[in-house]
């Protein structure tokens, strides 16, 4: 069954990918520093830590390269080879974080690709879906899926 | 029409055999929990028991970032129990000569927390675990591969055991007859991933990586999975053999050997086995009419958003199952729901269903 997915047309990821990724890299660090670092098990995540990695936003044509250290998230410049790579669509990031979506289903469908080191991904994947993420904004965006769901309930 | 409804219920007039509906139990059902927010939301959408594991090789999920640690679990114990739902401790995993006391350890760990019961597999754990745990519960593990009632009985006079988890092998007629005779309660798979390995045994991943599903706790450790754009498609590796190549629209699976496409005999194809989980939703009533005493699902290594769609399928299925089993057959969004979340596009019986045989 193939369910209709919202995505940012096109053009915006062919626009995007030519704007300079370091301010929008810089944006995330500082978002994640905020929200998400005080949460994470650091002694979990040493394997992690001074990894450079690599977030594509595909239908944004974001290509975000950032590292985390032990006081926080730091945005690296794009030549820097990433060890992991996460991409997806923003609408599959935000289920995953809303925790609408399992990361594996998404993985099944083609919907979230890892490359580079599988350990690490695993690492950041059964991590982030441990850590309790009450994320302010998050909570009213209000995604295409929970509304598919809800008419399907009985 | 209510003495209708009422003498259908008890099956009065029915050409099947009788049954005292006193005799028939609802199954518990058995829900995966990796980490605190899966069994908080397995605990909220109304599982009866919920089975878990420590952060090492001592449990069969043995993955980076999953699993409970001492704090963890007393956390997890306390929420659980607090809504009514008890707390099984998977220790699954056979130790080597080299880690028997970590596993000992493990085990007298699990007891002074409190769980409700351990699941166990090794002789000489369950032996350990009786000496110096009596009044701890003991399940057999899935892992202990116990198929016939009479190595049941064995595992229930030798060691206590209450409950054995049958392995994914047998045929419907087979699991009611181990029932049957059975002098444990008996606990079924009834959906998730399936293992062909004699569950676990893997003589494939221990080839391909030098570790044993059953001794390291898991069946492609990711230390050895590499996946891989190429030009012809995604590959998927393990420890260097490739074991499959997705075309960019196809399905992808769990990166493990047994189902994996191989080139055999001029055709490539899933030689071993088809990438498809186990589902049983439709043997509901036949389930409960046999007198399993649980029902497990499968995929501690998943997520919080699988448990809670999964739990909350099923926790509606076997309550509708029990109070009208002749009336009752799968919700289409049950299936739907459940496929959405499958490894593979389909979902299968499993070796419930032999109508070859």
């Amino acid at each position: 069954m193939k369910e209709s997915r919202f995505a940012f047309p096109p053009v915006l990821s062919r626009i995007v990918s030519r704007l300079p990724q370091t301010p929008p890299a810089a944006v995330l660090a500082f978002a994640l520093d905020r929200l998400l670092f005080p949460r994470l098990p650091l002694a979990d995540l040493e394997a992690l830590l001074e990894q450079p990695l690599r977030i594509e936003v595909s239908d944004l044509g974001l290509r975000l390269a950032l590292t985390l250290t032990r006081q926080g998230f730091r945005p690296l410049p794009l030549h820097v080879a990433p060890r992991l790579t996460l991409r997806a669509a923003a609408r599959d990031f935000l289920a995953l974080l809303r925790r609408e979506e399992d990361a594996d289903t998404l993985f099944f469908q083609r919907r979230l690709v890892l490359s580079g080191d599988t350990e690490l991904g695993l690492l950041v994947k059964n991590t982030l879906d441990a850590i309790e993420l009450e994320i302010p904004l998050l909570s009213h965006l209000h995604s295409r899926s929970v509304s598919v769901a809800n008419r399907q309930r009985p | 029409m209510r003495l209708r409804a009422i003498l259908r219920a008890f099956r009065v007039g029915s050409s099947r055999p009788m049954m005292n509906p006193s005799c028939m139990r609802r199954p518990e059902l058995v829900c995966p929990a990796g980490n605190p927010a899966m069994l908080k939301a397995a605990v909220e959408q109304g599982a009866d028991a919920v089975y878990l594991g420590f952060k090492d090789a001592t449990n069969a999920r043995n993955f980076n970032g999953l699993n409970f640690d001492e704090r963890s679990l007393a956390q997890a114990i306390e929420l659980a129990h607090a809504h009514g739902c008890r707390v099984f401790l998977a220790l699954n995993t056979y130790p080597q000569a080299e880690g028997w006391t970590h596993w000992t350890a493990a085990v007298d760990r699990a007891a002074s927390l409190g769980v409700d019961a351990l699941i166990l597999a090794d002789l000489g754990l369950l032996a350990h675990a009786r000496e110096r745990h009596p009044e701890l519960r003991l399940h057999l593990s899935v892992q202990g591969s116990a198929t016939n009632y009479e190595a049941l009985a064995f595992y229930h006079e030798r060691y206590g055991i209450e409950r054995a988890v049958l392995p994914r092998v047998l045929s419907l007629e087979q699991v009611a007859q181990v029932v049957r005779h059975s002098p444990v309660a008996v606990e079924v798979f009834g959906f998730g991933g399936l293992c062909v390995m004699v569950e676990g045994r893997c003589a494939l991943s221990a080839y391909a990586t030098g570790q044993s599903p059953n001794c390291h706790g898991a069946c492609s450790p990711a230390k050895f999975v590499r996946w891989d754009e190429t030009p012809q498609g995604l590959e998927a590796r393990l420890n260097g053999f490739l074991i499959d190549r997705y075309a960019p629209d196809e399905p992808a699976g769990y990166p493990t050997l047994c189902k994996g496409r191989f080139a055999v005999g001029g055709h490539t194809y899933y030689a071993i086995e088809e990438p498809t989980s186990l589902n049983t939703l439709e043997l509901l009533p036949r389930l409960i009419e046999i007198g399993v005493a649980a029902i497990k699902i499968e995929g501690r290594q998943r997520s919080a958003a699988y448990v809670a769609q999964v739990t909350r399928v099923w926790r509606e299925a076997i309550d509708a199952a029990f109070a009208a089993p002749r009336d009752f057959s799968p919700r289409p969004q049950w299936l739907t729901a459940l496929d959405r979340v499958s490894e593979g596009a389909s979902h299968t019986l499993g070796a419930y269903s032999r109508p070859w045989k």
